[in-house]
This record gives structure tokens, sequence and C-alpha cells, in this order.
């Protein structure tokens, strides 16, 4: 009997363990002992790393895609359509065009989604770097800004790359000191919490920076409208920032069929935090974003985190006890500027201690991100 | 026991800081002025997150109530 294995979602968590399972169970794919087959919503990946640099000129949103069936391995099928419905007990999913699937495993890594429509006025008054019409958007504004306010507000958490807020306001900060113009801009950085970032350790490290540097923040801010007329952002607790740019962190939230499949709230699947397994099913997994871990929604966590499914998934197919767990590891490169930036690596035991700010882990950033598509090929 | 009744209850057991702090003001967001939200977290700095919000939010901290493996934070819209 073939055993099937769908991965929903072709992002970093969804390429990288088709084409783990690819390596890992070749002889049984050969003999026909296995089916991998891999669903996505459209033919490309997004890599979204890349629009961090969109608004500043320096990347475009085309060198954030590639082709799917040029990233996925051939032994893997590859199927263009939506799931529409998944039900965990006849292990069937449904799907908007074609005909429904059977699985015998199935690993839900559908990613984060942006809901700025929870905020009142904050889709009409604020951009974001958070999506490939954001980024442009935003840069839009961006390149030809030369003085005033910018509030970049965190709304929603969790969000994908914790470390983002803090990077897009020390770029900013360096990028318009560097052409002269940083006395004529006011920088303000907005966190629903009482300190600049979710992890102490890291908030602890921003801090003295965002001081140094002449960022003023405002944290318990959790912004609760936006008027976009008006040019202000007022906050639950009852502050009212004026903008010339508001840059958000919109709120995020996982795909709806997840909750319709009773799997978890908001799009999140409740999982075993080890073992990355459903608390909800039998036979299901989720990975990246979508499994509720606590951990960052980061491209490196849905890397290592598919790394333990393929090795799971394996052990299942073969009748063999799973023992592969995920401890947590996570790595993380953090721009302080537009030359210069720290590295942290942390897991559920070890916390982030941040490395002292380099030209070196700048480009060694940029390197990665140029070879990231190694990683979405299971190379790297 | 506190004989508060909550308008909704959040299960934070077993999230990391912040998640308990952020789940709290989610649930704050989508209810009226006057309920009363119940949040359930085993994260010991809940202590001190959950009252400092609530000074700073001006929504009231009613009680804590402390149960074997964790508290209970009832919290008032204000």
């Amino acid at each position: 009997m073939t055993e099937r294995i769908v991965i929903v979602g072709g992002g970093t968590g969804g390429s990288v363990l088709a084409n783990d399972l690819a390596d890992r169970l070749e002889p049984e794919l050969d003999a026909g002992d296995v089916e991998v087959t891999l669903v996505n919503d459209g033919p490309e990946q997004v890599y979204k790393p890349v629009w961090l640099y969109v608004p500043f000129g320096q990347r475009e949103p085309a060198d954030g895609r590639r082709r799917l069936d040029e990233l996925v391995d051939d032994a893997v099928d590859l199927r263009i359509d939506r799931v529409s419905d998944v039900d965990t007990d006849a292990k069937r999913l449904r799907f908007d065009d074609g005909p429904s699937m059977e699985y015998d495993y199935l690993v839900l890594a559908t990613g984060s989604t942006l809901e700025p429509e929870r905020i009142p006025g904050l889709a009409e008054g604020g951009h974001d770097y958070y999506s490939e019409s954001g980024a442009t958007e935003l840069r839009d504004e961006l390149l030809s800004f030369t003085e005033g306010e910018i509030v970049l507000s965190v709304v929603g958490t969790p969000h994908m790359c914790p470390a983002a807020p803090l990077e897009f306001v020390f770029m900013i900060d360096d990028w318009f000191r560097k052409r002269g113009l940083r006395e004529d801009v006011e920088v303000t950085y907005t966190y629903p919490i009482q300190r600049v970032h979710g992890n102490p350790h890291i908030a602890e490290w921003a801090r003295p920076i965002m001081d140094e540097r002449g960022i003023d923040v405002e944290t318990f801010f959790n912004a609760e409208s936006v008027d976009p007329d008006a040019g202000t952002i007022t906050s639950m607790e009852g502050t009212e920032l004026g903008y010339d740019l508001l840059v958000s962190i919109p709120p995020h939230a996982g795909v709806d069929l997840i909750e319709e499949a009773g799997l978890g709230d908001d799009g999140w699947v409740d999982v075993n935090k080890h073992t990355l397994e459903a608390e909800a099913a039998d036979d299901v997994y989720a990975l990246g974003d979508t499994a509720a871990t606590g951990v960052p929604n980061a491209g490196s966590v849905a890397h290592y985190q598919a790394g333990v499914v393929g090795e799971r998934l394996a052990s299942d197919v073969r009748g063999r006890p799973a023992t592969a767990t995920y401890d947590g590891k996570t790595l993380c490169f953090i721009e302080t500027g537009m030359d210069a930036a720290s590295f942290v690596e942390f897991d559920y035991e070890n916390p982030p201690s941040p490395a002292p700010p380099s030209q070196k882990l700048h480009w060694s950033k940029l390197a990665y991100n140029e070879s990231y598509w190694l990683t979405a090929r299971g190379l790297l | 026991m506190t004989e508060i009744e909550p308008d909704e209850t959040v299960d934070s057991r077993g999230a990391a800081c912040p998640g308990p702090l952020m789940d709290l003001i989610g649930a704050i967001r989508g209810v009226d002025s006057g309920a009363v939200i119940r949040l359930l977290s085993d994260n010991e700095q809940s202590h001190t997150d959950v009252p400092e919000w609530a000074e700073e939010s001006g929504n009231e901290l009613l009680a804590v109530e402390e149960r074997d493996d964790h508290a209970a934070f009832y919290v008032e819209k204000a």
C-alpha cells in the first residue's frame, strides 16, 4: 500500500520538507511505496526577507520569487491549488478547483497572513514591508521622504520575523544619517508590551542602541485606531502619536481552514512543541509560523523544523518509533544599520546573546539571503 | 476562590512570555466596556506584566487567583 504524505504550503518549511523527504525516502519513492505531494496556492515561492530592503530601493520584489517547480525535487508531486477544507477524521483535503485528496500523513505549513483591517484606519493610513505590495508602496513614500515624523508601530504579535521592526528603525536611522537628513526626521518605535522586543534579552540589548541613536520609544502601545486624515495613531492605553509616515507591523493570523478543522485558534495549529504533532488530530504535523510553539515566526525555525518533521515522517512510514525532536533552535541576523548587523542563536533552553554588530555580519546576512534558494532546494 | 463571573476565559497556560499578556490584550480588544476577562497563565512573568499593563491601560485588575500550577487574572475592561 502506498503511504501518501501531503504538505500544504510551499514556503520555506514546505519546500525544505518536500526536498528533505525526496532525499530521505528516495528508495520508497522509487518503489512507489510512498507519494509526497506539495500543495501551494500559486506557482511561485516568495522569500519574504527580501521585502525589508525594498523600501530603501536596495532590492526588487522579483528577487524574492522563484518557481516552485524549479525548487522542488521531481520526485515530489506539485499541485497548484488552494485547500478549502481539512477533514482530519476522514483524512481528506478538499480544494477550490481540483478533486479531493486523501492522505496518510498531513503537514500544514500554510504560514501567516496580514489582517490590517482589524485596526480601524490602519489599512488606509499605514504602510508595511510585510507584503510585496506594502513594500513597494512604502518605497514610493520613503524614497522621497526628507523631513517629518516616521512612526514604526508593532501592532500585532506574534508576527513574522520578530527582529524586523528593530532592523527597520535601525536602518532608517542610519539611512537618513548617511544622507545628512537625520536631524529633519523624527523616528518613533512603538511596542505592545513594556519593553522594545518580546524576548527580554534582545530587548535589553536593543534599547540602549535606540536611546543612543535618538529613536523615540513608546512601550505599552497597542494600536486601537488610525486617523489617516489627521495623521494620528491612538493606542488602547490612551496615547496618541502624530505621524507623517506610518509604518506598521499589521496584525497577523494563520489561514481560516485550520480553525475550521478544529486544529487551533487564529489559524495556528496547537502542537507538541518538541514533536510538532498536532494536539487535536492524528498523523498531522505543523511547522513554521503555522505551528504554535512560541518560538519566532522565522525562516530558520521553519528550516530546522522541516528537518525534524522529515525524520519523524520517515520513521512513521518505515514503521519505526519516531525519535527526532525540535529543540527550539532559532538563528537570526539583525541589521543594526545599512552596513552593520548582529546575530542571535537560541533555543528553548538557551536564551539569545546578540553578537556585537559588525560589517562582516551584515555581509553574512546579505550573502545568506542570496544563497537562500539553496536552502529551499534542500542543499544548504 | 473568587466569585467573579468572567465573560470570557483566555487559557494561555504553556505560552512563553509575552504570550499571556498579548492574549489578554487581544481578548480585551474584542469585548465591550465592563466585560471581565479571566486569563489563565502559568508564566511567572504574568504576575508583573498583567498588573503593569492594567495600570497603564486603565483597565482594572479585579483579582488574582493562585491555583495549583497556574494563576487566574481577572481584568475588567474600562
